[in-house]
């Protein structure tokens, strides 16, 4: 049971750094245009 | 109409032939466009009229920057979003300009004075893109706020649902004695570590919202959700600490994360609400030219009064309903009856405000002041009949409404039953009372509109069909008479070429002149010639015609008297839609247009009537061409010539009778009648106005989607009860089992997953069968 101790922090943590990304990818903003960034792909940046 | 030769606006970057003539990028040789997109926006440039004023919307942002956010129509690809973007960010003052495809916002921020805004916006129309003023359509922005929590609070609830999974499925799959008292605590407390700050967290939405209905006396599908999952933590933390068998903070965890889902879908589903009148009002803000003492001066429209004299320029809003005293113009009358061919008027002539000056200016007298204008009138109506329609109550609250209170007597009964006849302990007893609230809570009732929902907006989306109210399907699905108007909705609204006196010669001729103007009457020819087409230098003369030399003499193609010829005794100019061609001055053709019936509608409304639907035709028309429509089309009831208000009234008498209505429309005469219905449709090229106040808009060119529309909308609302009856059929097996204390953690979660996923399944057979 010892091992326990190590997995469920490990768990939560890892589950709680895919969350915390999630969150930080929302408040960025990265799925207000999801058509537009579909399009933009195919813009050259060049200017 | 005015002129609309095709704009030489600088986008020719490198070589004609193998450039995109709007945007400039490259394209294969043969082709003057790289996309659809282009193309359509190329031709809408040739049309864009007087700018209109949007700074006043602009907000300040940081730095004294201004910024403003406007509606934009016409994206299709990332040519246009290059376009745009880099054609406002080539302006040195400004600072920052972003299109968003997905909502069609432009967001554009600009430094100096607030007025530089109309001219940046204008910039953009001239590229071919319609802007419109989103400030009065604050409810949306406000919609995606509540989307961005819900979304937040799914992902809380999930990953706090996993880990929980993770936690419960060790304590299911084994026994106290196998894994330890302790680690069986150290679980339980572990669990409440996760769910009690995910409850606090993602519950919110449920919280707040039966919170907010219990204040004001009454009851929703939140109170027993909340309910619900508070007594399952607090049950769950007093079983923890007592060391307790069974503790269901997963349960709790997992009935937020299944509610929020079908929340989330359902704030999805409601789409753009309905935008209020109001905003039409706005074209009668500004100012007017009055003549006083011999004098002009600028007047608030809203000052005007009867018997002023006004000037109106060419282009110009009409400011007030009046009479023509002085000048000849033509009138853009498509913000009152939807048609596209502008009238002509002189002296005398009855106008509306709101309805536009094209050719040249003109002086009228005012007969109404503009509060009591044609354009106030409609609005008005439209605000009453919108409160009459706004009755509606949905199946899923009507559901709720019963369900609620049934449950909660089921959960005092179960803890009376155990505790005074079982002689239970009261902790037992309320132990299993909370069971009964968590097992009953509604995750498939909660699940079952949205879903179902989602589904068929996406079917409908794909057949260009946008619905833009949450319950427009369900008030659709009761519908059993249908009611059209016919200029627009029936017909196409714009002429198509079907008569006259003339030789393919001719024809080919006519259009040669006709594709470089963009006149309906000029576009409806120039659809129908096949034959080879001449090069030709096109002048467009406002009001008369278009003029070309070919071979040393001169061709006219436009009016009859321009052309040489005199109207014969009892016609008279605007009867008929016509055209002649004229060479040399000497007619030699001529082309008569109708404004043609989709091509379907006679079928529809066959189908209509073999779906046991009652039909009728509302029309502003005269009697005799709304009559020879209805036959045509075999509608058996035809009311024309008549006002919007005798359309509302029409209508809500209908609904007196106990009929619900379907009304599909697209001119401002219809939009009351529009509000008034039990529901409405309008065609995507309807006014703005109309299609605002419709509950759904369709494209194309047939009428069909008003047949496949009411088809989906009961296929999806009989899935709608279906999954209702599966969700009370779920209860009448679980209550049983957890009114007796069967249910433990285990058969909980399998319980609530299986009957979520039953509804989900049953939702998608909506897709299998269209």
């Amino acid at each position: 049971m010892d091992a326990l101790l190590l997995l469920i922090p490990v768990a939560l943590l890892l589950g709680g750094v895919g969350l915390a990304a999630f969150l930080w990818t929302m408040k960025n903003g990265q799925y207000d245009d999801l058509d537009g960034a579909a399009h933009r792909i195919l813009l050259d940046d060049d200017d | 109409m005015e002129a609309a030769t095709l704009p030489e606006d600088g986008t020719h970057l490198r070589s004609e032939a193998i450039v995109c003539r709007h945007c400039g990028a490259e394209v294969a040789a043969g082709s003057s466009f790289c996309c659809s997109g282009c193309e359509a926006a190329h031709a809408a440039a040739g049309a864009v009229g007087a700018p209109t004023l949007f700074s006043a919307a602009a907000m300040v942002a940081e730095k004294g920057d201004f910024q403003l956010e406007l509606g934009i129509e016409g994206i299709h690809c990332a040519s246009c979003i290059r376009l745009i973007e880099s054609a406002l960010a080539s302006n040195e003052d400004v600072t920052a300009a972003r299109v968003n495809m997905s909502t069609e916002r432009l967001v554009v921020a600009w430094r100096g004075s607030r007025v530089r805004g109309d001219a940046l916006a204008h910039q953009v129309e001239a590229l071919g893109y319609r802007l419109y003023d989103i400030s009065a359509n604050d409810a949306a922005s406000g919609a995606s706020g509540t989307e961005k929590e819900l979304i937040k609070a799914i992902a809380v609830a999930g990953f706090a649902a996993g880990n929980l999974m993770l936690i419960s499925v060790g304590l299911w799959t084994s026994t106290a004695e196998a894994m330890g008292l302790a680690t069986r605590e150290l679980f339980h407390w572990l669990s409440a570590l996760i769910a009690l700050p995910t409850v606090a967290f993602s519950g919110r939405p449920f919280f707040r919202s039966a919170f907010g209905v219990l204040k004001s006396g009454h009851t929703n599908m939140d109170v027993p959700i909340s309910l619900a999952v508070v007594l399952a933590c607090l049950m769950s933390i007093s079983e923890t600490m007592r060391g307790g068998e069974h503790v269901y903070f997963d349960s709790a965890v997992m009935l937020l994360f299944f509610l929020l889902i079908g929340r989330y879908l359902d704030a999805r589903a409601k789409g753009k609400a309905r935008q209020s009148a109001s905003a039409l009002l706005s074209k009668l803000a500004g100012t007017a030219v009055v003549f006083e003492n011999g004098e002009m001066v600028r007047r608030p429209i809203k000052d005007l009064k009867s018997g002023m004299h006004v000037l109106v320029a060419a282009g110009e809003n009409i400011p007030a309903d009046g009479t023509i005293l002085k000048g000849t113009s033509e009138i853009d009358l498509s913000l009152i009856n939807g048609e596209v061919m502008p009238a002509p008027a002189s002296v005398g002539a009855q106008v509306y405000a709101g309805t536009v000056n094209l050719t040249a200016s003109i002086e009228l007298t005012v007969d109404k002041a503009s509060s009591k204008s044609l354009l106030s009138e409609i609005v008005r109506m439209m605000e009453v009949a919108e409160q009459g329609a706004a009755k509606y109550v949905r199946l899923a609250d009507r559901a709720a409404s019963l369900y609620t209170p049934v449950v909660h007597v089921f959960g005092a009964l179960t803890f009376l039953g155990w505790w005074l006849l079982m002689q239970a302990p009261w902790q037992v007893s309320l132990l299993h009372a909370v069971t009964v609230l968590i097992i009953t809570c509604p995750c498939a009732l909660g699940l079952a509109v949205p879903v179902v929902q989602v589904l068929a907006s996406g079917e409908l989306l794909k057949n260009g069909v946008l619905l833009k109210s949450g319950d427009a399907l369900e008030r659709l699905s009761g519908v059993d008479t249908v009611i059209f108007d016919k200029t627009g909705t029936l017909t196409l609204g714009h002429p198509a070429l079907t008569g006259g006196d003339y030789s393919d010669k001719h024809l080919a001729l006519a259009a040669s002149l006709a594709v470089h103007s963009r006149h309906p009457l000029s576009k409806a020819i120039a659809e129908n010639a096949t034959a080879l087409r001449v090069e030709l230098t096109v002048q467009e003369l406002a009001g008369k015609g278009l003029v070309a030399e070919m071979d040393g003499s001169q061709i006219q193609l436009g009016s009859r008297r321009w052309c040489g010829l005199e109207y014969a005794q009892g016609e008279e100019a605007g009867e008929g839609l016509e055209l002649w061609l004229a060479v040399d001055g000497a007619p030699v053709a001529h082309f008569e247009f109708t404004d043609t019936l989709r091509t379907d509608a006679a079928h529809t409304v066959q189908q209509l009537h073999q779906m046991g639907l009652q039909s009728a035709l509302l029309s502003g028309d005269r009697q005799a061409t709304a009559t020879k429509v209805a036959r045509s089309l075999g509608i058996p009831e035809v009311l024309a010539e008549v006002t919007p208000t005798e359309k509302c009234e029409y209508l809500q008498n209908l609904r007196k009778q106990g009929k619900a209505v379907l009304m599909v429309g697209d001119g401002l005469n219809d939009a009351p009648a529009l509000a008034a219905a039990d529901a409405s449709m309008s065609p995507s090229t309807a006014i703005d106005i109309a299609q605002n106040t419709a509950d759904i808009v369709f494209q194309g060119d047939k009428l069909a989607p008003v047949l496949s529309t009411i088809k989906t909308a009961r296929r999806s609302t009989k899935l709608v009860r279906q999954n209702f009856t599966l969700a009370i059929l779920y209860n009448i097996v679980a209550i049983p089992l957890a009114v007796m204390g069967y249910v433990t953690p285990l058969i909980a979660a399998a319980a609530m997953s299986g009957s979520s996923l039953l509804v989900i399944l049953n939702a998608f057979r909506l897709k299998r069968k269209g």
